[in-house]
């Protein structure tokens, strides 16, 4: 029961091979045994979206997953995103249009936003409502998140090419 | 909250399942998406001993159109894969309709169609459109299957026919006749939260313009998706009016319903919300009827 099992995953671009106990979530497999705490855990039952992380491409909770089930698959969180010197434009439009307050959201709300625009660089406000239904945030009302997401998706549209 | 401790099975063929969950039997549990067990596991109110997990099964996942028309769906289809199924648009709408009522896309993403009608939660949108598609359960275990109608399938509020040695592993969806109309219809505090009431219904016209047959299923007003008889007595064989509909609207939200009060809505609410819904799902699956082939 608990024997822990070997598993190899990536995430961000990094391979990381270790044992873990079946019952380990991925929420707690990426901040306790990887020390990747990009990662937010709010309420642990998939309600508020803070522990959002990108799974082969597709936005998926981290809490309602268990570690063992990464095994071999391809992990993106926040973590991965830019470095203080040098944001990623998603990251550099939440900052810009204070779409953060306390940022304990903010990781769940990236990691759900990057796969959408990469699907749809171009949305109307209708449809990042819609992308961003499954992320709570208490402090900032979400109009500026929106704000942001657009921002984002003009600049990372013109930067693709 | 953290899961009680449990094995772990991640077989790579359903055959390799079977004899596990056949091994297992009261021990052993199906873990398909996760969007439900593991938020119980993680409140330990459920605490299985061993889960079998089909993740790594590759064949449970498909979308394919069989010779006698219609749609079978693998167990394992994630939900988002159903969503923007073009095949699934063009044969069952109301699936495609419903879908985007399913929590969120992170869920959907993850969620499977057919652990969501194994899971069988009377407030969710696919153990209700299932029954509105008249649908049909393939069921194995070791050495065996079965084939269930969804008529039979639910037994209660997250209870079903499956056994604990059993899976799902197919839903077929029959094909509509021509001349059908569908249309899905819920109310809820907020897009995303728990259903307070829902409709399903399919409706049929012959050739005349009389309803040749029809289905509305009733959701989150009872301890499994309902379907109405008042409809189906007071409406085939007649030609469908806004009078009629109101007349099942009120028959069926008084007579047909037993609906609950819960943080989510009060009974008198889901009474009041399901005439509502009926009456509008009805007017918008006959108009959708009338516009298909003449
Ligand atoms: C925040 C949030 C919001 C949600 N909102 C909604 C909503 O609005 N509407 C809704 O309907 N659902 C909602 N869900 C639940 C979600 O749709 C689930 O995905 C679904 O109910 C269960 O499917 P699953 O594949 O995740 O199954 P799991 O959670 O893996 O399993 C659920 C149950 O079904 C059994 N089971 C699963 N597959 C099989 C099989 N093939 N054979 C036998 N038994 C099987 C399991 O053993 C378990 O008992 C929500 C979930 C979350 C976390
Ligand atoms: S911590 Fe996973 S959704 Fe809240
Ligand atoms: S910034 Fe505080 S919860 Fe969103």
């Amino acid at each position: 029961m608990n024997t822990p099992i070997n598993i190899k995953v990536k995430v961000n671009g990094k391979e990381y091979k270790r044992a873990v106990e079946p019952r380990l979530l991925l929420s707690d497999f990426l901040r306790h045994d990887l020390e990747l705490t990009g990662t937010h855990v709010g309420c642990e039952h998939g309600m508020c979206g803070a522990c959002t992380v990108i799974m082969d491409g597709v936005s998926v909770r981290s809490c309602l997953i268990f570690a063992v089930q990464a095994d071999g698959h391809e992990i993106e969180t926040a973590d991965g995103l830019g470095t203080e010197d040098a944001l990623h434009p998603l990251q550099q439009a939440f900052m810009e249009e204070h779409a953060l307050q306390c940022g304990f959201c903010t990781p769940g709300f990236l990691m759900t936003i990057i796969p959408f625009l990469r699907e749809n660089p171009n949305p109307t406000d209708e449809e990042i409502r819609t992308a961003i239904d499954g992320n709570l945030c208490r402090c900032t009302g979400y109009e500026n998140i929106v704000k942001a997401v657009k921002k984002a998706s003009v600049k990372m549209a013109g930067k693709a090419k | 909250m953290k899961p009680a401790a449990f094995d772990y099975y991640a077989p790579a063929s359903v055959e390799e399942a079977l004899d596990q969950l056949a091994e297992l039997g009261y021990n052993g549990k199906v873990l398909a998406g996760g969007q439900s067990l593991i938020p119980a596991m993680n409140f330990r109110m459920a605490r299985p001993a061993a889960l079998v997990d089909l993740n790594n099964i590759k064949d449970l996942g498909y979308i394919k159109e069989p010779g006698e028309g219609g749609l079978a769906i693998g167990t394992m289809t994630r939900d988002s894969v159903v969503e923007h199924s073009k095949v699934v648009m063009d044969k069952a709408p109301l699936v495609v309709e419903a879908m985007p009522f399913i929590g969120h896309s992170q869920i959907r993403n993850r969620g499977t169609f057919g652990g969501a009608i194994a899971h069988a939660d009377p407030a969710g949108q696919l153990p209700g459109i299932a029954l509105a598609m008249r649908a049909r359960l393939h069921i194995l275990k070791k050495g065996s299957d079965r084939w269930e109608s969804i008529d039979d399938f639910f037994l209660g509020p997250f209870m079903t026919v499956i056994e604990p040695d059993e899976m799902l592993a197919e839903v077929v969806l029959p094909p509509l006749p021509e001349k059908t109309g569908t249309s899905y219809k819920q109310v809820s505090r907020q897009h995303g939260s728990t259903t307070q009431a829902a409709i399903a219904s399919v409706v049929s016209l012959d050739d005349k313009g009389k309803v040749a047959s029809l289905r509305v299923v009733m959701m989150s007003v009872g301890a499994t998706p309902l379907v109405s008889s008042a409809a189906e007595e007071m409406l085939v064989g007649q030609e469908p009016s806004e009078a009629a509909f109101r007349e099942i609207a009120t028959k069926a939200s008084e007579t047909e319903i037993d609906p609950s009060t819960d943080m989510h809505a009060t009974a008198e609410y889901r009474r009041h919300a399901t005439h509502e819904l009926i009456i509008q799902s009805l007017t918008c699956a006959l108009e959708r009827a009338k516009g298909k082939g003449g």
